[in-house]
């Protein structure tokens, strides 16, 4: 009694596709206000759980709870509370281009909150503040699909941060961005609510993890293989090489080769 | 290198072309939508209901002279809208060659007044099966004529709220809105698909290989499309998506276009009588 307060509570959970089992008996309790990194190779059940953890997948079996509530099918079928649900957690796709769907940016900025049947005048003015503060005021009238890649990012993140949720999941936020980029993004999900909500990042790019995270929970096939803060973890060498998360990396120096781990993304 | 020598296109930079061009056009018919022009400052469910009126109009009338006034009249306010005949020709071709095909048997079938024998064959084309098929493409040219005007003049989002206003329901508006989104992702998965085929390419391919290749590709991206639909339906939902659709717009009639239904209506109305 008289614990943190828990935000998404996953008991023993199942998930699989068709054949292939993305989920095998995970547990974990993520508290309010946290800032957590699901870490884990390409396979390792991240964005599964993403999905999971955002009422868009169910578990075959197990349960997992927001705020004490069950997310089932059953719960969602329910006008009152998808609409809460959706105002309060919010999730960005890996891939942008699936998230890109209207035909201007500050459409498909705007497409969120009108579902949400915000006024329109709110809308707008959200729409138009949001664009400003990722500095992407002067594409709010291109065709998204014609953007690059880090552009599409930032748009897909403005989609789901101008609904401002309590709650966001970023699957592999940095992937395929420059450096520039990177760190721009990097920035601002840290600065993000003023470091005050819950940020969940599904990634296998260990550079950042000090400044995205407070807590780490590492998977490998589907299951929960450790958790801890995010240097105790980076210091625990054979788990990462274990999972994946670094390997063995040969190179020459002068005329000697030799190998030490080398971290996933990282360009030392 | 010595200089350069012109090379057949080929199918893969063909498939690619026709790719780019299709992406275009998708692209083209949101900017004319959404750009100047008689019809674009018309209420989207104006423009619904009354050019949903004329196609049954024309699906209706029994004399080609009516049907051919309506498709004149769709194709000038095509112009007086700013969507160019070069927009339309192509569709018009298309439905010719396919409401040609399916028409063919009607010139021998349809019994009645011989127009022209064949005799290699023994075969007479009918002056009533002429009619029939004269029906028939008239008909499809100028419902898909109709229909075009109002794709290229209202952006698609108004469309799909309007069509919702008129109580279409909501399985079909989803899955109509959806196909939009699924078009663009599926062109550009497309688009890639034979740009890498190309970038390991050396040589021309058989026609034999021409298939195989057509064949692989579209197997491949039915694959995609299935994958695509959920991940984009999945997206769409994450957002608070409930199956209704809500734009920025707001829709509110001016006297314009209660003007403009009154023209409809009358020219739905008066094609009905003439045609009957």
């Amino acid at each position: 009694m008289g614990g943190p307060l828990m935000l998404f509570e996953v008991d023993r959970v199942h998930y699989r596709y068709q054949q292939q089992t993305a989920l095998s008996d995970l547990s974990l309790n993520i508290a309010e206000g946290t800032r957590v990194a699901l870490l884990g190779a390409n396979g390792s059940g991240k964005s599964t759980l993403l999905r999971v953890l955002d009422g868009l997948y169910f578990a075959d079996s197990g349960q997992v709870r927001f705020r004490g509530d069950e997310l089932t099918e059953h719960m969602f079928a329910h006008d009152d509370f998808a609409y809460h649900f959706r105002r309060q957690v919010g999730l960005v796709f890996q891939n942008p281009d699936v998230q890109l769907f209207n035909p201007t940016v500050f459409d498909e900025v705007a497409f969120g909150p009108l579902q949400l049947r915000w006024s329109k005048s709110e809308v707008r003015d959200r729409v138009g503040d949001i664009l400003d503060r990722l500095r992407i005021g002067n594409l709010r009238d291109r065709i998204p699909h014609r953007l690059s890649g880090g552009e599409k990012k930032r748009v897909a993140l403005a989609s789901v941060l101008v609904l401002d949720p309590a709650v966001l999941l970023l699957d592999e936020p940095t992937a395929a961005l420059d450096p520039r980029s990177h760190s721009q993004l990097i920035d601002l999900l840290v600065e993000w609510g003023g470091g005050a909500k819950s940020v969940i990042t599904a990634t296998h790019d260990l550079r950042d993890l000090e400044d995205i995270a407070d807590r780490c929970f590492v998977l490998d096939a589907g299951q929960l293989v450790a958790e801890g803060p995010p240097n105790e973890i980076l210091r625990d060498a054979a788990l990462l090489q274990r999972t994946n998360l670094v390997h063995a990396h040969r190179h020459r120096h002068g005329g000697e080769i030799h190998s030490h781990p080398h971290v996933h993304g990282s360009e030392t | 290198m010595s200089g350069s020598h012109v090379q057949r296109r080929g199918f893969v930079q063909s498939t690619i072309d026709t790719l780019y061009a299709a992406i275009s056009r998708v692209m083209y018919a949101e900017t004319l939508a959404r750009g100047e022009g008689l019809l674009q400052g018309i209420d989207p469910r104006v423009k619904l209901a009354g050019l949903l009126a004329w196609i049954l109009a024309a699906a209706l009338s029994s004399k080609l002279w009516v049907i051919a006034a309506l498709l004149a009249v769709a194709v000038s306010l095509a112009l007086f809208s700013r969507v160019p005949l070069s927009v339309l020709a192509p569709v018009w071709t298309s439905a010719l060659l396919f409401t040609g095909a399916i028409a063919i048997p009607a010139l021998f079938l349809t019994p009645g007044t011989t127009a022209l024998d064949m005799p290699n064959v023994g075969w007479r084309i009918t002056h009533q099966g002429l009619a029939s098929a004269a029906y028939l493409i008239t008909r499809v040219e100028t419902s898909g004529t109709i229909a075009l005007v109002l794709v290229f003049t209202t952006p698609w989002t108004h469309i799909l709220k309007s069509m919702r206003i008129l109580r279409v329901p909501v399985i079909i508006v989803v899955v109509l809105g959806m196909t939009l989104r699924y078009i663009l992702l599926l062109l550009e998965t497309a688009r890639e698909m034979f740009e890498s085929r190309k970038s390991r390419m050396v040589g021309t391919l058989t026609s034999r290989d021409q298939r195989r290749l057509a064949i692989h590709g579209g197997g491949v991206l039915i694959a995609k499309a299935f994958q695509l639909s959920g991940e984009v339906f999945l997206a769409m939902q994450a957002r608070g998506f409930r199956g209704e659709v809500y734009v920025l717009d707001e829709f509110s009639m001016t006297q314009r276009d209660w003007a403009a239904l009154s023209l409809f209506a009358m020219l739905a109305a008066g094609a009905a009588w003439a045609g009957r």
